[in-house]
């Protein structure tokens, strides 16, 4: 309450030596001044959009371009270029051909399916394990050694700031010998590593607000600590383990480096078949345009539908 | 291990006089020690088989992998029945552990063992010992040295990204109309695959010949708007596209740290007559101060292992401009199969990385109890 009272006399301070002399003919300008206000705001906010947005825009509509259209910088379909299927048709996606074999689109759907398996399963262990983890650590003092509370929190963190570099050279040498290289269950063990601090931290912060009470009433219940986690708290907890989950599904659905690196057939996933084909030179565009529309579609969807969980997720423990 | 978590006294579950003790201790060491044993004998035999002392006929080293698992699954149940409700408290953190361990010290250390290696895959013989060479190679490495030196410019970047960011989060916070809209339209970008990012803006939208960024360049009055031809141009647009993924990350904190600030302060401000920018320099910014540490924290954390966008879009072209350290060490695993070497830059990156959190860190939480 002290330090609120200061801080507002704080302000009144700054606000009073601002406001200098007097100005009554500001009064009369009241409407313009804030009408110009209004019109900046909106133009750098339809000017930051156009940014965001154009990229997307590009892509998804390049895929339905043929060559001519593309030279010649085409941009607004029916108005100034006819949509084609040529992109989709090369995916064997397109109306005419989606009912005919097409080896392009069992390759593709192939790696959609290999990328929704490695980032499904590893955010649902990461989710599991790392809430379990935050659950304790957020409740029950722990000392192993000289470690406290603090430093194992430390300890899941800090493999935040390990390069994947560092541990993709050693885990390849380590999956040959384990058998796991271009394996689903490799990927998801690297990919849970690579997400659970996150999640930890979300996830830490979400049970530090739900009040003791009500695991210390079911404890007098007669509850173990493992039946009040699992009846009592876990319900309440579910909208920061949904966040967790979708923020790590985001994380491993675009993750490239490792996939790139312990995955060669079986297991390549979306973000390596996107990678291989834009190698190739020349103006094959549309089928480009087609793979990363295809690629990037989930989870533009997903940014729409579920932006609340997204924003929760990443802000989780950050803003106090 | 075995006495990894003990819960000293806690206060919140303090409400009952003693927590129930451990129902089987007797059992709970029994099966710890068989689970140990049979672990330490799946390692001899192993072992003794890969040096070819014994043949047993292992494929792989999978069943180690299983005796961990089962280890692990011994260690979590044998704390239940020894130490009671102190062990089910272990037994939150345990899986977590674990798996950490296994995962990161393990490779970690093997990773060591690697650097001070020769292994190169397309060699005939296997790795061989070779003391500090791939040390003094590094030293003398050029590009090596060039990447690291990008990486500086690319942290510096962060900066530039943190005042757009900042920017954008005013705007998304005053009083507009069609707010869910433009906040979803900015965090888009974020969700977005590097690798897709790259063709998306790198190989078409500044595509030389037909790419929208070109042609706009060339009406604008640029006759050769070639994005990735000089040095400094290359590494200027990486640093657009990394800013354009990235920028709503920032973006979103930032915007939750606005919206958190007390609300009678701004009125206080504006009802006295501060102008927009005096209420900024004054107050938003100074009480934003933790959120925008915390922000650019994180994102130099993660700007320090950017690699997929310059991997797929100028491969660190032209000349290693535009190249980081972690592309810089995917090429030469990919193109040159050094195994050996490689780990080693990534352990010496490692270290640096480190010690450059570390100071940050340090200097920031100093800097923090000093304006506070």
């Amino acid at each position: 309450m002290d330090a609120e009272n200061k801080l507002r006399a704080y302000v009144m301070s700054i606000v009073d030596g601002a406001k200098g002399p007097e100005t009554p003919a500001r009064q009369g300008f009241v409407l313009p001044a804030f009408m110009t206000r209004s019109l900046l705001i909106y133009a750098a906010l339809v000017f930051w959009a156009f940014i965001s947005l154009f990229p997307i825009y590009w892509t998804v509509t390049t895929s339905f371009k043929t060559a001519v259209n593309v030279t010649q910088g085409h941009l607004v379909p029916f108005w100034d270029f006819a949509p084609d299927w040529k992109g989709w048709r090369s995916l064997g996606l397109s109306p005419d051909t989606v009912f005919q074999p097409s080896t392009v689109r069992d390759e593709f759907i192939r790696r959609f399916f290999n990328s929704v398996i490695a980032s499904a399963g590893a955010s649902l262990l990461a989710v599991v394990i790392g809430s379990l983890a935050a659950y304790g650590l957020s409740r029950f003092s722990y000392k192993f050694l000289w470690m406290r509370n603090k430093d194992i929190s430390f300890f899941f963190l800090s493999q935040l700031i390990l390069p994947p570099v560092v541990l993709a050279m050693p885990f390849l040498a380590l999956y040959k010998q384990l058998m796991l290289l271009d394996s689903l269950v490799g990927l998801i063990l690297v990919y849970t590593l690579m997400v659970l601090p996150i999640v930890i931290w979300i996830m830490r912060d979400q049970f530090d607000t739900i009040p003791l009470e009500l695991e210390q009433a079911a404890l007098v219940d007669g509850c173990s600590i493992w039946g009040a986690f699992l009846r009592i708290v876990l319900p309440i907890a579910l909208p920061g383990m949904v966040a967790a989950f979708i923020l790590s599904l985001i994380l491993c659905w675009n993750e490239y480096f490792f996939a790139a690196l312990l995955t060669s057939t079986d297991a390549k996933t979306l973000p390596v078949m996107v990678a291989s084909q834009t190698g190739s030179q020349g103006i094959n565009w549309w089928s480009m345009a087609a793979i990363a529309t295809a690629a990037i579609l989930p989870l533009v969807l997903i940014g729409i539908f579920l932006e609340r969980y997204i924003v929760k997720g990443l802000t989780a423990g950050a803003v106090k | 291990m075995s006495h990894s978590t003990m819960p000293v006294s806690d206060q919140a579950f303090a409400i009952r006089a003693s927590a129930p003790a451990g129902k089987n201790p007797a059992l709970g060491r029994l099966l710890l020690a068989v689970a140990s044993i049979t672990f330490l004998i799946v390692l001899a035999l192993q072992s003794l088989d890969a040096f070819g002392l014994i043949s047993i006929g292992f494929q792989s080293w999978r069943p180690l992998l299983y005796a961990y698992l089962a280890w692990s699954a011994a260690l979590g149940a044998s704390q239940i029945l020894i130490r009671g409700e102190a062990g089910e408290r272990a037994a939150f953190v345990l899986p977590a552990v674990l798996f950490t361990v296994a995962m990161v010290i393990f490779p970690t250390v093997f990773g060591l063992y690697i650097a001070f290696t020769d292994w190169n895959l397309s060699a005939v013989e296997g790795r061989r010992f070779n003391g500090l060479d791939n040390l003094r190679t590094l030293v003398a490495d050029a590009y090596f040295w060039n990447a690291l030196l990008n990486m500086v410019y690319y942290v510096l970047a962060v900066l530039v990204q943190y005042a757009i960011a900042f920017g954008l989060a005013l705007l998304l916070n005053a009083e507009i109309k069609a707010r869910k809209f433009f906040r979803v339209a900015f965090l888009l970008p974020l969700m977005l695959s590097p690798v897709a990012v790259s063709w998306m803006i790198g190989k078409s939208l500044m595509e030389y010949r037909f790419g929208p960024a070109a042609t706009l360049a060339r009406y604008l009055g640029w006759d050769n708007p070639a994005f990735f031809s000089t040095p400094w141009l290359a590494r200027l647009s990486i640093m657009a596209m990394d800013a354009w993924v990235s920028i709503p990350f920032m973006m979103v904190l930032l915007l939750a740290g606005l919206q958190a600030l007390p609300q009678e302060i701004k009125e206080a401000a504006k009802v006295d007559g501060a102008t927009g920018w005096q209420s900024f320099k004054e107050i938003t910014f100074p009480l934003m101060l933790p959120v925008s540490m915390t922000a650019l924290i994180l994102r130099i954390i993660f700007e320090l292992k950017l690699a997929d966008i310059v991997i797929n879009v100028t491969a660190g072209g032209p000349g290693g401009a535009t190249d980081t350290v972690s592309s810089f060490i995917f090429r030469e695993y990919r193109d040159r199969s050094n195994v050996g070497y490689g780990t080693m830059l990534a352990e010496v990156y490692l270290v640096i990385i480190i010690v450059f959190v570390g100071l940050i860190l340090k200097w920031t939480s100093r800097w923090m109890q000093r304006t506070n």
